[in-house]
């Protein structure tokens, strides 16, 4: 379901129950300009977003059977400015921080201040290159999505406690180590922003990588991440790239229904074309067309047209190969990942065969050898080439190796045949 | 705010340098420290080879006093400086001009000062 449709089927008044989806699109709207606007108040990022953590666990609870207040942003506001002006009195260390605090009793400004949007500079300060990877995930997932430590840890599959340690972590190395709450400008931006556009990618699919990953959770990740590339294009038009991370997940969510019907995966080739959602597809086709416009070629504008090439198909026999294996090659420029040169070879197989693949497949051993994936392609180019018991093999290889269990029942049906 | 940035290289690497080139990124050391004279404090020091370091370490008892540097890594520590900055991404504007980060196995740490 997307996002209107969400808010369609949702006109729930005050006191009706509240579901997870209305929560999560509530909830995630204010988060990050709460945390924001109170930290320019507090002068501490780590206070104001425990201050606001609070307030959203609060928010859960009362309002998934009470349903959402008029004005959430006001009450969620309230309640972490109280939950922080409490704190402020309890701990001794944080009273001199309360006696610099401009009129403790004013509420502390709200958003809608005709202020450029506060919640990319928070995002950039989440995903600094200072602060480590996961905790670059679990921080932007609390402070930018609001959701609540146990949603991440049941989201990404991670124990509840490591998540909670990696925030604590993230927030104090923001605070003592003085990374500024910025957009970056100039030389730094493209590398700044490349990892905020990594950061939402990994959010995105870690809703479907996750180990057993076919149990219902409270909160859609992959619905988080269209939602912040959304935010995130939508507030810095001039960066292709930012446009370009956005058509590429419109394209993945368009393709969604088709891709895992009841709860089995499907692969692309053999996706009912009819299950793609055409309306994100048109949006997800316009929006890098835009970012073509702005004439700086990057790698998610790139990754998002190979997706569109796909998205062009009426079956997966009519793909046009040739075309995504150029991408692919200019792909390469920008991003020599081992696993875009592992996508590559499935294009590579269809333009100069098998074997050709296969011998690229096998240059990437080294890296991947521990990856499901590059044992599942494997398989599939030693079967094209009538090796049957060798195919078998890595199929089983891959079993052994993945942890999500749509895909395990994907490589069965595989060894089975 | 205040940093402490920390020099260090791999001496088995810096051997396959040319002296020349060495000579001529060494130099330009100089100018580096003079084109952000406004964000150096008076500390700060430049350190004798490694092979001059003693380290005195717990010994139980009583201290162990030894040769060579505290840890067994293959960078060392060949200086240090204080700056003062406004954030860590101003420091690491500062410190990514440095002229020896053109050569393999250099590294600088950042790491901010406690304030009491």
């Amino acid at each position: 379901m997307n996002e209107t449709d969400a808010a369609a089927g949702e006109s729930g008044g005050p006191h009706a129950a509240a579901s997870d989806q209305l929560l999560a699109r509530v909830i995630r709207e204010e988060s990050a300009r709460i945390v924001a606007a109170l930290t320019r108040w507090l002068g501490s990022l780590d206070l104001a977003e425990e201050a606001v953590a609070e307030a959203i666990e609060e928010a859960v609870r009362q309002w998934r059977t009470r349903g959402v207040p008029p004005n959430p942003g006001g009450w969620l506001t309230q309640a972490a400015r109280h939950n922080a002006l409490d704190r402020l009195r309890r701990e001794k260390r944080y009273r001199e921080k309360l006696a610099l605090l401009t009129d403790p009793a004013e509420p502390a400004p709200l958003t809608g201040t005709g202020e450029p949007d506060e919640r990319l500079p928070l995002l950039f300060g989440c995903c600094h290159p200072a602060v480590p990877p996961d905790a670059q995930l679990a921080l932007t997932l609390r402070a930018i999505c609001g959701l609540t430590t146990a949603q991440i840890a049941r989201a990404t599959l991670t124990p509840e406690s490591t998540v909670a340690q990696r925030i604590v972590r993230a927030k104090r190395k923001i605070g003592a180590a003085g990374i500024p709450l910025r957009i970056p400008e100039g030389s730094e931006r493209a590398e700044r922003l490349d990892i905020v556009l990594t950061v939402i990618s990994v959010m995105y699919s870690e809703a479907h990588l996750v180990a057993g990953g076919d149990a219902a959770a409270d909160r859609d990740l992959a619905d988080d991440a269209v939602w912040l590339a959304r935010v995130v294009a939508h507030e810095l038009p001039r960066e292709a790239d930012a446009q370009g991370l956005l058509a590429l997940l419109l394209f993945h969510r368009a393709r969604e229904g088709a891709r895992a019907v009841d709860g089995e995966l499907v692969l692309l080739a053999d996706q009912d074309r009819a299950r793609w959602d055409r309306r994100l597809i048109a949006e997800a086709q316009a929006v890098l067309e835009k970012a073509a416009m702005l004439r700086r070629p990057g790698r998610w504008q790139l990754h998002a047209a190979i997706a569109a090439c796909h998205s062009d198909t009426r079956d997966g026999s009519d793909t046009d190969w040739l075309q995504v294996l150029t991408l692919y090659d200019m792909l390469l420029a920008y991003d020599r990942s081992p696993i875009v040169r592992l996508n590559r070879t499935v294009a590579l197989a269809e333009v100069d065969g098998p074997q050709a693949a296969l011998d690229e497949v096998d240059a990437l051993r080294h890296t991947l050898t521990g990856y499901h994936l590059w044992h599942a392609v494997r398989a599939r180019m030693l079967w094209h080439l009538g090796r049957r018991d060798e195919a078998m093999a890595e199929d089983l290889r891959a079993l052994e190796l993945t942890a999500n269990d749509a895909e395990r029942r994907l490589l069965e049906a595989r060894v089975d045949r | 705010m205040k940093y402490v940035i920390m020099f260090t290289t791999t001496p088995e690497l810096d051997a396959e340098i040319s002296p020349e080139h060495a000579d001529q990124v060494y130099r330009r050391t100089y100018d580096w420290f003079g084109s952000h004279s406004e964000v150096m404090t008076e500390s700060g020091a430049q350190l004798q080879p490694v092979v001059t370091a003693t380290t005195v370490s717990y010994g139980g008892d009583s201290p162990v006093v030894a040769d060579g540097p505290f840890s067994e890594a293959k960078e060392v520590i060949g200086g240090f400086q204080v700056i003062d900055v406004p954030d860590l991404d101003a420091a690491i504007a500062v410190v990514t001009t440095w002229p020896l980060l053109e050569l393999p196995g250099v590294a600088v740490e950042i790491r901010p000062i406690v304030v009491y």
